[in-house]
């Protein structure tokens, strides 16, 4: 069920500095969609308020429209825990759950929502999703010992194994890559390629190849300096924008002629 | 390094090897600071034992002559680089060796005294209608035990969750001052926090009142800003990380608290009450105002005075009748109880820190 986010003039606030401004473009619905641009422009900010997890850091707010599908994300009557539960999301530092098992991080969002599921359901559930996220083969034997015993690859994985399970309409991934080896980069990859029937799947990366390979449309962000806002530069297709761009400023931070 | 003497080196770096008149850059034998100090420790014992043999001024002569022992033998083997190295190590190990022997001397003295009536009897009876020989301290021990166990039953919660909103919810002025309050409340004297109970179920009550949950209330007042403290500071470590994956799988806050940040912090939170409640467990002030004593076993929070360890001890010791020997000895038996008390509670809290660590081996 995925679904395509519209996003129009959102300005993003750390208390009184503003991090993103003026940012309106539309994530289209089955499609990998790539955030490139250099450190600090605000790539994680925004990724961060598309599922309202940017008001959990104190006195952070986002103005403007966020809607999903028409679904306003941000109106009056929007529930943030109900938006996270349909938007997921994979950060870039691995983060299992260390109490608990590689099955119940897997688990977890079900287990800590306490939905009621039949053991044999559960365990379909763990499979498919360990499956989706290329792990199963590693650690069907160990799905009791804890998580945080994996490599941090397989955490990564793990993490986005977790992040499926709910079954997110879209899922958000905050370069999920930047601590893994090529192969368990290569690994998330096709696992990207996979899922993109299902999901909606929005990634910032800071590799350029990697946003060529896997996305459809690409958005880059740039800012005119320290302290001034992000701002998003251009948001064209993959391939226009690595051949020939609209905006000099992008050609150039793709050349590697920045700054 | 293992030798002893370094043969002369072949004059390759335009140092002359060391003629005989210097000292060759040596290195003391293995035993020579043992010897050092069990020599200094003979000297100590030898001073002392033609006074009055103290044994607290013994090991502080043999803390300082050994040392003085060592670095003159170092000086004159080794050179003055290794010497101040030795003297150094000396004074560490020395002020550790200083510093145990008031606790191995506390030790070793209550369990010499307190031995004597450490037996069936003293655990099975209580004072009722003992004159002289004879009686226990069942009272007491269960006393003991009722009171600490409703002082951590009204600490644990308020200070658990005072310490969540501390850290989960709390934002601005509002934390300040609870932050504040908080440390207020961690220096008031005990006997303070007794008269504020007793005034408090005096009012209520009537004067005059003595009653166990006066005494609970006493030491909660004591307890509750050490369990704060303490689960502040574990909450505080537990990754912001976690809370944001939770959150971000659409688990609301409260549950997120629940079910990930409290069982990550768990073996923390565990060994911090544990702590906490060694730390109440020997007060003696607040209870000897509120609660009093009493010969009779009374297991009733909510009736009459109860008795208590260390009120035991201190009655027994303070007002022993005659003969006193008998009481007197009771009252080391108490304090040992006590003493073996706060050891347990202290090896419970590093069996909790052990066990329900987070496990992170394969
Ligand atoms: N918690 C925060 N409080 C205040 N300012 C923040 C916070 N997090 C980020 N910022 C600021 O917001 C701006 C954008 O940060 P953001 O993390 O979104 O950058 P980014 O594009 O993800 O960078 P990177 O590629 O290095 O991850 C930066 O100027 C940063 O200093
Ligand atoms: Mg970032």
């Amino acid at each position: 069920m995925a679904k395509r986010i519209d996003c129009s003039d959102v300005n993003i606030y750390y208390g009184d500095f503003l991090a993103v401004e003026n940012v309106t473009v539309s994530i289209e619905p089955r499609s990998v969609t790539a955030l490139i641009g250099p450190s600090g422009c605000g790539k994680s900010t925004f990724l961060r308020a598309l599922n309202r997890m940017h008001e959990v850091i104190p006195g952070a707010r986002v103005e403007g429209k966020i809607a999903m599908d028409g679904q306003d994300l941000y109106g009056p009557d929007a529930d943030p825990v109900a938006v996270r539960r349909q938007i997921g999301m994979v950060f870039q530092r691995p983060n299992p759950f260390p109490t608990m098992s590689i099955y119940d991080n897997v688990a977890a969002g079900l287990r800590l929502n306490s939905k009621k599921l039949k053991k044999s359901d559960l365990d379909d559930l763990v499979e498919r999703s360990l499956r989706g996220a290329n792990l199963w083969n590693e650690v069907k034997d160990r799905l009791n010992r804890p998580g945080s015993g994996l490599s941090g690859g397989q955490q990564q994985r793990l993490c986005i194994a977790r992040a499926i399970a709910v079954e997110p309409d879209v899922l958000l991934m905050d370069e999920p890559c930047s601590a893994l080896d090529p192969i368990s980069t290569l690994a998330i990859e096709d696992l990207m390629a996979d899922l993109k029937d299902r999901f909606t799947i929005v990634i910032v990366t800071h590799n350029m190849q990697q946003a060529a390979r896997v996305s459809e449309q690409t958005g880059f962000f740039n800012l005119n300096g320290v302290g001034q806002p992000g701002r998003l530069i251009e948001f064209n297709p993959t391939e226009k924008i690595f051949s020939n761009p609209d905006q000099k400023a992008t050609e150039d931070y793709i050349s590697g002629r920045f700054g | 390094m293992t030798t002893q003497i370094t043969p002369a080196p072949p004059a390759t770096d335009g140092r002359t090897t060391p003629s005989p008149a210097q000292r060759p850059e040596g290195r003391l034998p293995r035993w020579v600071p043992g010897a050092c100090f069990a020599a200094a420790a003979a000297v100590a014992v030898g001073l002392e034992a033609m006074g009055d043999f103290n044994i607290a001024l013994a090991v502080l002569w043999t803390a300082v002559l050994g040392t003085l022992f060592v670095w003159v033998s170092s000086r004159l083997m080794e050179g003055p680089r290794k010497a101040t190295d030795r003297l150094v190590t000396c004074l560490v190990g020395s002020a550790f060796g200083i510093a145990m022997v008031p606790l191995l001397s506390l030790v070793y003295e209550v369990t010499r005294r307190g031995i004597a009536r450490f037996d069936l009897t003293f655990f099975t009876y209580s004072l009722y209608g003992i004159v002289g020989e004879g009686g226990g301290a069942y009272h007491a021990l269960m006393g003991t035990l009722v009171i600490t166990a409703l002082t951590t039953l009204i600490s644990v919660p308020i200070g658990l969750l005072t310490a969540i909103y501390l850290v989960e919810y709390g934002t601005g002025r509002l934390k300040r001052a609870i932050t504040f309050l908080v440390d207020v409340m961690t220096g008031i004297p005990s006997i303070v926090a007794g008269l504020f109970a007793y005034a408090l179920f005096a009012l209520v009550l009537g004067p005059g009142i003595r009653l166990g949950f006066a005494g609970a209330v006493a030491l909660s007042v004591l307890m509750i800003p050490v369990v704060v403290r303490s689960s502040e500071e574990v909450l505080k470590l537990v990754p912001n990380e976690l809370r944001e994956a939770s959150l971000a799988l659409g688990v609301p806050k409260w549950r997120t608290i629940v079910k990930v940040v409290v069982p990550t912090a768990i073996a923390g939170l565990g060994t911090g009450v544990t702590l906490a409640i060694a730390r109440v467990v020997g007060e003696t002030a607040p209870l000897l105002i509120t609660v009093g004593i009493t010969n009779a076993t009374n297991l009733d929070p909510f009736a009459e005075r109860m008795a208590t360890l260390p009120v035991f001890a201190y009655y027994q010791l303070t007002q022993p009748g005659v003969p006193p020997e008998f009481a007197i000895d009771r009252a080391w038996t108490a304090a040992l109880l006590l003493i073996m008390l706060v050891m347990g509670l202290n090896l419970v809290a590093r069996l909790i820190s052990r066990y329900f660590a987070p496990k992170t081996s394969r």
